[in-house]
């Protein structure tokens, strides 16, 4: 790309070096940020005067295992619902520390996102409220979406959860003791 | 009906509603702190219908993701069908001959009206108003049969092909929507009367399940939750692709941002989807519905049954997959339930890299607990029906 679209050379004056490279592949905007002060950045995106990304789309990773390093790369899709003009950020994060700051200071909606990151692609995120398993259940192990997770593994079977507050019901409780009574008195 | 001065001050009791909850159409669980019937705090637990969408993309052709994408919102697989292929489409650089346009633009506001019906006809069902659930679901059948005629299935179509389309339209397909669309008139025109201005059912929609504009942007919601808030972002307008920008029509938006706006915004849709619908029909010009690029186009049977060079073009595509070139590149367009996006990678191999499905639902979902909080127990029904979350799509 010869010439950066005015709006990527704004972004680029306003974020300096926090940006490391800019590209507009198949006309979108596309800008590769620094991982380090990551949330500054967004916050210089979203409260930009003249081009104020202040709708965060979607969040996700894509694993670039043994292709290239760093391992992950996290996109998020930005609109300017006032330009109407979409920027994706990618990121950069290392197998070895994969710790990014989370948006959910700036954005509520990254909650939900960002535990999904969290749950398929083990990528943490610093601050962030409730960083739980969201799609897969808590005993899982591993992150599925990593590309050295294979795509037939088994996972182990996982014993009854007590949940305090579980209701039970004594009848049916009591209906299986009777029943396993009866069957160890016949074996 | 908001419980503010609830004088029932009883110890919080947590209640778990769900997975499998008559009103919770689709498993999901919500684990509500309660006082009295009035909702503090709400957990909502997803991912019951998980699975592994992406990772089984990863295994399969470009071709073979199209099935796939059919059972994310099953109440719309056409638009996921054409937001998938636009996705390619848009990485492998190519543009599809203004036939092709026009119906995939037909086909998503049929799908449109589809879903839009399912989940008010369905909402109001819960509230009561069957007769207003069997009336919707009678229009949506015959919006099913319209799909059944064209594509040959009726909720899992796999009718968008990358670059094309399985086929033509049928002969006799504008007659038909000419004259389900009159019967879809006279039918929302009784639902109309029935609900709009129904006692019961304003008391039960309006001023619940509130959500501000600013809080709806600030936590990502688009289609018809955020339009009710009066933000008027469609995917169609604000970033139009395929042939929306020849299209004549309105968004519907609210103001309130409650249940009811949602509702009949999702209403208004149905209308101007069957304006778009019928536009697009006048205006549908002849030619081919197939780009020219022998790359991603299947051979005709003829030639694959006729000659050696046809069957190996054939046997490459399907055994090996289209070849797309690597990059990456995220696509969007309006789902039934707001923004549905496809973030595409690919390096250079028949298979996707990587693929992703920004879910509308998901993320409204993610909102559901803002949404709820101070309302009573009753009020997650009808709160959770306008949301339309669909499993397939939410759970992924």
């Amino acid at each position: 790309m010869a010439e950066a679209s005015p709006q990527l050379q704004h972004i680029q004056d306003r974020l300096g070096t926090k940006v490391l490279s800019a590209s507009q592949p198949q006309g979108d905007d596309v800008i590769m940020l620094d991982r380090a002060g990551l949330r500054e950045s967004f916050r210089v995106l979203k409260e930009d005067a003249e081009h104020c990304f202040n709708f965060l789309s979607d969040i996700t990773a894509v694993d670039y295992w043994q292709k290239q390093e760093p391992r992950f790369e996290l996109v998020y899709q930005l609109v300017s619902l006032k330009q109407r003009r979409r920027l994706r950020v990618r990121v950069g994060v290392p197998e070895s520390d994969p710790v990014v700051d989370s948006l959910t200071p700036l954005w509520s909606g990254a909650n939900f996102l960002e535990r999904e990151v969290w749950d398929l692609y083990g990528i943490r995120f610093n601050d962030h409220p409730d960083l739980r398993r969201i799609l897969l259940y808590d005993e899982f192990n591993g992150h599925p979406l990593r590309k050295d997770y294979p795509v037939n593994l088994c996972q182990p079977r996982v014993p009854e959860r007590h949940v305090d507050g579980t209701f039970v019901d004594e009848r049916s409780h009591n209906k299986l003791q009777r029943l396993q009574k009866t069957l160890a008195q016949k074996r | 009906m908001k419980a503010d001065n609830l004088e029932l001050p009883h110890e919080i009791m947590e209640l778990q509603m769900g997975p499998s909850h008559p009103a919770t159409h689709g498993t999901i669980k919500f684990n509500l702190k309660l006082e009295g019937e009035k909702v503090l705090d709400c957990d909502v637990e997803l991912g019951f219908l998980h699975r592994g969408f992406d990772k089984s993309c990863e295994q399969a052709t470009w071709t073979q993701v199209i099935p796939y994408t059919d059972r994310l919102n099953y109440a719309s697989s056409l638009i996921n069908n054409v937001g998938y292929a636009l996705a390619v489409e848009k990485l492998i650089g190519v543009e599809t001959p203004l036939r092709c346009q026009y119906i995939r633009v037909i086909v998503s506001e049929l799908a449109r009206i589809f879903d839009h019906l399912t989940c008010c006809g369905m909402a109001a069902s819960e509230l009561g108003a069957i007769t207003v659930g069997f009336y919707m679901i009678e229009a949506r059948e015959l919006i099913t049969r319209i799909i059944e005629n064209l594509t040959g299935a009726r909720l899992t179509v796999t009718y968008v092909r990358i670059g094309g389309l399985k086929h033509d339209l049928p002969q006799d397909f504008a007659e038909r929507v000419t004259a389900t669309f009159a019967t879809i008139r006279k039918l929302l025109g009784d639902c109309d009367h029935l609900l709009s201005r129904n006692r019961i059912f304003l008391d039960r929609m309006s001023n619940v399940g509130v959500i501000s504009k600013e809080s709806a942007l600030n936590h990502s919601l688009t289609g018809p939750i955020l339009r009710a808030t009066g933000v008027d972002y469609d995917v169609r307008k604000a970033f139009p692709y395929l042939v929306y920008d020849r299209m004549n029509f309105e968004i519907p938006v609210g103001s309130h941002g409650d249940n009811y706006d949602r509702f009949l915004c999702r209403l208004g849709e149905i209308q101007e989807s069957m304006k778009i619908v019928e536009q697009a029909l006048r205006q549908l010009p002849v030619g081919p519905v197939w780009i020219d690029d022998a790359r991603f186009v299947l051979p005709e049977k003829e030639k694959v049954y006729g000659s050696i060079e046809g069957l190996m073009h054939h046997f490459k595509i399907i055994m090996e997959g289209i070849h797309v070139p690597a990059g990456e590149t995220y696509s969007a367009v309006e789902g039934g339930n707001g923004e549905l996006g496809f973030y595409v990678v690919s390096d250079g191999g028949g298979k996707p890299y990587r693929l992703r499905v920004r879910p509308p639902c998901f993320i409204a979902m993610g909102a559901f607990a803002e949404m709820i909080k101070g309302y009573m127990v009753a009020d997650i029904v009808p709160t959770f029906g306008m949301i339309n979350m669909i499993g397939g799509e939410c759970d992924r």
